[in-house]
């Protein structure tokens, strides 16, 4: 059974299963998204206060939620290698991160145009909104010191490092809300009392986070596979797999 | 939710811009990551096809 486990802990044999992953979790993604959408558009009402421009969160909290769980499972990846020196670990981590950086930019993007019409203002610099800033640049810190070291193993420990100092932004960020006055709205759905919304809202809601969710699966996938193929070029598998797709 | 029409549905009760902004930024960058990776793959096996033709003319 653990032998059987470990056997997907070497890129060799984890890249056909990655490949098959990717694509059942691209195709959930896209039934759950046409699922969320059409509950967002057409059968959530309007927002008594805002009017339609409170549809944006059916996207913007999903990738709100994204960002930070992705960064959180690419820290467990980065840990993961870290300590066992396991050649995989690195691989994920290192495929999870422009994703989590593009949820992260779009968190922020998508708050920006909610906020406008909203609260009259773009941006500004209280604790929810600037703690997830940083986590974007913590993203791009990440991939930039990896990028910035030739050797694959040395760039995945120096990378590992910056990723677990980072962990520590995300309570900050989640917390952020309760911990300062911030102009950022308090949790929308918490796990200790009930959702102060309505209901197909917070379905609608929730189906879109499973949709990226699936999407962030799919794309860190698909990523890992090329990264696989650049790290293994002296390999006579990633050969022989090239040879074969021609 | 009943829109009444396409119009009224595109207008997002005035705030048009703000909704599809986002919708659109975002459907946009994840369609372009998933192109960008396909074509990560792409170049990655040709290198591979490069280097494996070099290495089977070494031996």
């Amino acid at each position: 059974m653990s032998s059987n486990w470990l056997k997907y802990s070497s890129p060799q044999t984890f890249f056909p299963l990655a490949g098959k992953l990717a694509f059942w979790f691209g195709v959930l993604a896209l039934i759950a998204c046409a699922a969320g959408l059409y509950i967002g558009f057409f059968r959530a009402p309007t927002d008594a206060q805002q009017g339609e421009a409170y549809r944006i969160i059916f996207i913007h909290v999903p990738a709100a939620w994204m960002s930070m769980f992705l960064y959180l499972v690419m820290a467990f990846w980065a840990g993961l290698g870290l300590a066992f020196n396991t050649r995989l670990s690195g691989m994920m981590a290192s495929a999870i991160a422009p994703t989590g950086a593009l949820f992260t930019f779009l968190a922020l993007w998508t708050g920006s145009l909610w906020g406008k019409p909203t609260w009259g203002t773009w941006w500004v610099w209280d604790a929810r909104l600037t703690s997830e800033l940083i986590l974007l640049f913590l993203y791009f810190g990440f991939m930039a010191l990896q990028a910035a070291i030739d050797d694959p193993r040395r760039a995945d420990k120096a990378g590992a490092v910056l990723a677990l100092v980072g962990v520590v932004n995300i309570p900050i960020i989640y917390f952020s809300v309760k911990w300062w006055n911030t102009l950022h709205q308090g949790a929308s759905v918490s796990l200790t009392k009930a959702p102060t919304m309505a209901a197909t809202m917070l379905t609608g809601m929730v189906v879109m986070a499973f949709g990226f969710w699936f999407y962030s699966i799919a794309a860190a996938l698909m990523r890992s596979r090329c990264i696989m193929l650049e790290r293994e070029r002296a390999s006579e598998w990633a050969v022989e797999y090239a040879r074969g797709s021609a | 939710m009943s829109w009444g029409s396409w119009e009224n549905f595109l207008a997002m009760g005035g705030h048009a811009f703000y909704v599809w902004g986002s919708y659109l930024v975002t459907l946009g960058l994840l369609i372009a990551e998933i192109v960008l990776l396909a074509l990560r793959k792409r170049s990655a096996l040709a290198r591979l096809r490069v280097h494996g033709a070099a290495a089977q003319g070494d031996r």
